[in-house]
């Protein structure tokens, strides 16, 4: 088979010295960042593009340090969910409900091994997933004109929320700010300048990496200088782990059914993660009709893990084969391709194999060194965790302002960087969320040349949107994601609050 | 003795000063260089920064390395002026440029910048441009489409990864108006931020005609999906190549070679210029060179100093009166 094949020549590549390596070191740092309570996976990316940049990685090890960086994250948020009943990142929240209940009694080192097994399903169920289901929407996506790629950014854009989003009309100022920002620099459709002041630096643009470490990494360390948040967390204590065949066995069906059910809402535009492993846990507590969720029972712990992890591999489907990205981690993949002048969508896998199914075939090899580091190491990220911020944060600091040096030895980025900070702790303070304006920033000028080019096409005929069946279903989706969140967000969200709830009576 | 003495020291005193003299004439590398590519990366400068570098050590012509320093911006207007208000005078930097170089420059797109003010070394190869079409198109040759513009210049639709007015743009409209195609500016052409995106545009049938370069559409040749009606070179090009026709054997003399060189500092030293001119010609001709250009399909294309920095004024003049005729710039 084709498939098998390249994705053979994939492992030739991701099996180098080089790659394990940098496979290594993103799960390991992954986990770390996926570990501390409120750096999700979207920040880490974040934090660790300027690294690659400094460092002047080749665009496939950045990538396979990335999407590393990326499945550590989703491994590493279980570990403060079951040890400090905090969610490490928003996906994990699920994992507090019966992770932290196991702790309490005693059993922290099993509910830690099992959530690092159902995540290893996860992530390995929604990789092969990943194999088979990209190449065939990468051909797919020949049929996508200027207009079904409007209509495909419009979806982007009303899904952005997610079902479960508390606010539709913040998320919409925020792609707006995105978008305002996107149209800083040359129009290419007509080579004029737009708000560019004269300034060569502004010429291209506002540069979405100086935006993404600024608005994430930079605001981050604001939020921490405001916590004083100097000292470590109390945690429970590790047990010895006593975990047998049996036990493993138990959780097995639990695993692969949230692998799938993460996996399928990781590639449908606007589920994501959370919903991800929101799902699978629901499932599971109605599909066993006796069992202790909520007090710990641990297929309580392995579904939403495989979840979200399911649903991370999945979010990367879209991202790759359409350059439409499913989640806020792979918008910041997106854009860190971007910068690599590499362009997503179906030509990735006919220009790049070497390095599309090399960082597939790394998401494999990551995810086995993930199940090593997270089951006989974990005592490592646990004492990790107790590491006092204060120490985190200025290594943070520094390498993001290295690594954006680096990138365009240009000091005016520099004050970008810092002005983006500010403008995501306010933005941040007043729950306006960041992810839209990354997204509004990258899809903006794609949206915009699509419409553009959508109306030269048909010279200047608005019906052109919607004259086939793809632009017309696409529409029809859009849609539904703006009106759903509204009448049934309340519902999802009451029900995820009720589950937390509950479990705080215990 | 006394004598012998003062002929002694005038001896010395003399050969220090043939020495000084000598030294002021023949240019020493420095231990180490610089290469500013001025993007991402990545990308073609980046490319070209790299590779040369790497052939510069390797054959020894720096003991240190050559540092290539990515500084984005403008379309290489940053490090254009980084290079003329920063590093006028510096011996041991070079600046990657290419026909999107001489592009901007001749529209103004570095403000209060010109050719002038640095000094152009030579070019290492070229990639050519290339006009195609989808395998379902109803044009089999450039002289059908370039009929069918002939008697609607809207009829046919292009798509290119550069902004408008940019290479790939101006490719198309050179071609057309060697073609005697009338009325330029209703020539329809798409602008894309990739080549890439554009070629797939193309390729599904979305998009009548592709302009871009031939080491863009090498994936899509080979699987029969693209049909390559005109390579815009002066002779046909070697394998895997050979088979495309070039716009000259069609009867419209365009050629199009995107080249890929090098400028320097205006201010720097006339033996430093002389140095590199005489260097990159040296390393063209290395097998080392040689290899690098086919592995990454770079075509044979080799001007130097005096005949380049004619090429380059004549390039900008060229595209200068082309933009001022499709109402591009005033």
């Amino acid at each position: 088979m084709d498939t098998m094949s390249l994705l053979m020549q994939g492992f030739a590549i991701a099996l180098t010295p080089e790659s394990i390596m940098f496979a290594i070191i993103g799960a390991i740092l992954g986990t770390l960042i996926g570990a501390l309570p409120g750096l999700g996976p979207a920040n880490g990316v974040a934090i660790l593009i300027p690294l690659a940049f400094s460092l002047g990685l080749s665009a496939t090890s950045s990538l396979i340090l990335l999407t590393s960086v990326y499945a550590g994250a989703m491994y590493g948020g279980r570990i403060s969910s079951i040890l400090l009943n905090i969610p490490g990142d928003e996906p994990a929240m699920m994992t507090c409900l019966d992770g932290y209940p196991m702790a309490v009694k005693g059993k922290a080192a099993e509910a830690l091994a099992i959530s690092a097994i159902a995540s290893f399903i996860g992530s390995f169920i929604a990789t092969i997933g990943l194999v088979i289901l990209a190449p065939i929407l990468a051909k797919f996506a020949l049929r996508f004109g200027p207009s079904e790629y409007f209509a495909l950014f419009a979806l982007a854009f009303a899904t952005l929320g997610g079902i479960t989003g508390k606010n539709q009309f913040k998320t919409l100022m925020a792609a707006a700010i995105g978008l305002m920002i996107a149209t800083v620099g040359i129009d290419i459709s007509t080579g004029v300048q737009r708000f560019t002041f004269g300034t060569l630096e502004l010429f291209e643009g506002v540069d979405f990496i100086i935006a993404i470490v600024g608005l994430f990494a930079i605001s981050e360390l604001l939020f921490f200088l405001e916590r004083h948040a100097g000292d470590g967390l109390k945690q429970v204590a590790v047990n010895k782990l006593k975990l047998t065949a049996k036990d493993i066995i138990e959780v097995l069906p639990a695993s692969f059914r949230g692998a799938v059910l993460g996996f399928v809402a990781g590639v449908l535009p606007g589920a994501g993660a959370s919903l991800g492993s929101f799902m699978s846990y629901t499932l599971e507590k109605r599909f066993s009709d006796k069992g202790e969720f909520g007090k710990g029972d641990p297929r309580g712990v392995a579904a939403p893990e495989a979840g979200n992890n399911g649903a991370a591999s999945g979010a990367l489907v879209p991202m790759l084969t359409l350059g439409v990205p499913g989640s806020g981690t792979t918008a910041v993949l997106l854009a860190m391709l971007i910068s690599l002048n590499i362009s997503p969508g179906p030509m990735l896998f006919q220009q790049n194999p070497d390095l599309v199914w090399g960082v597939i075939a790394a998401m494999f090899v990551g995810n086995f060194v993930l199940l090593l580091l997270n089951i006989p190491m974990v005592g490592i990220f646990v004492k990790l965790l107790s590491i006092p911020p204060k120490y985190l944060m200025p290594i943070v600091t520094l390498i993001a302002s290295v690594g954006i040096y680096s990138v365009s030895h240009s000091a005016l980025d520099l004050y970008f960087m810092v002005g983006f900070g500010v403008l995501g702790y306010i933005l941040r303070k007043v729950d306006i969320p960041l992810v839209p304006i990354i997204l509004g920033m990258l899809l903006g000028p794609e949206m915009e040349s699509s419409l553009r080019h959508a109306l030269v096409l048909s010279d200047g005929d608005w019906t052109v949107l919607f004259n086939s069946g793809l632009s017309i279903g696409l529409w029809t989706v859009a849609l539904l994601g703006l009106i759903l969140p509204i009448i049934v967000g309340p519902l999802v969200r009451a029900k995820m609050a009720r589950a937390k709830a509950a479990k705080k009576d215990d | 003795m006394l004598n012998t003495l003062s002929l002694k020291s005038i001896l010395i005193s003399g050969a220090v000063a043939l020495t000084i003299a000598g030294q002021a004439h023949a240019y020493e590398p420095a231990r180490s260089a610089e290469c500013i590519a001025p993007a991402n990366p990545g990308g073609g400068w980046d490319f070209t920064c790299r590779s040369v570098g790497r052939v510069l050590v390797d054959q020894g012509y720096f003991k240190g390395n050559v540092q290539t320093v990515n500084m984005t911006g403008a379309g290489g207007g940053v490090a254009y002026a980084h290079t003329i208000s920063k590093r006028d005078k510096d011996d041991n930097l070079i600046v990657a440029a290419s026909t999107a170089t001489t592009t901007r420059l001749a529209q103004g797109q570095f403000p209060g910048m010109d050719s002038k003010q640095v000094k152009w070394i030579g070019t290492l190869g070229a990639d050519y441009g290339i006009i195609a079409v989808g395998k379902d198109s109803k044009y089999t040759n450039l002289t059908q489409l370039l009929d069918a513009l002939k008697s609607d210049p809207t009829s046919v639709k292009f798509a290119g990864g550069s902004a408008s007015g940019g290479w790939d743009h101006l490719k198309v409209l050179m071609t057309a108006q060697k073609a005697n195609v009338g009325d330029l500016p209703k020539v329809r052409y798409l602008a894309f931020s990739g080549g890439s995106e554009a070629l797939v545009q193309v390729v599904g049938g979305h998009v009548d005609a592709f302009t871009g370069d031939i080491s863009e559409v090498k994936g899509f040749m080979d699987s029969g999906d693209l049909r390559v009606l005109a390579v815009l070179s002066e002779e046909r090009l070697p394998e895997p190549f050979a088979a495309i026709p070039t716009a000259m054997e069609q009867g419209v003399d365009s050629v199009a070679p995107n080249w890929r060189g090098f400028y320097m500092p205006g201010n720097s030293s006339a033996e430093s210029y002389d140095w590199w001119v005489k260097t990159m010609d040296e390393l063209y001709k290395t097998e080392e060179w040689k290899d690098i250009m086919v592995k990454n399909g770079v075509m044979p294309f080799h001007k130097s100093g005096e005949e380049f920095t004619q090429f380059v004024n004549n390039q900008i003049l060229d595209i200068q009166i082309l933009s001022k005729d499709i109402g591009l710039i005033k």
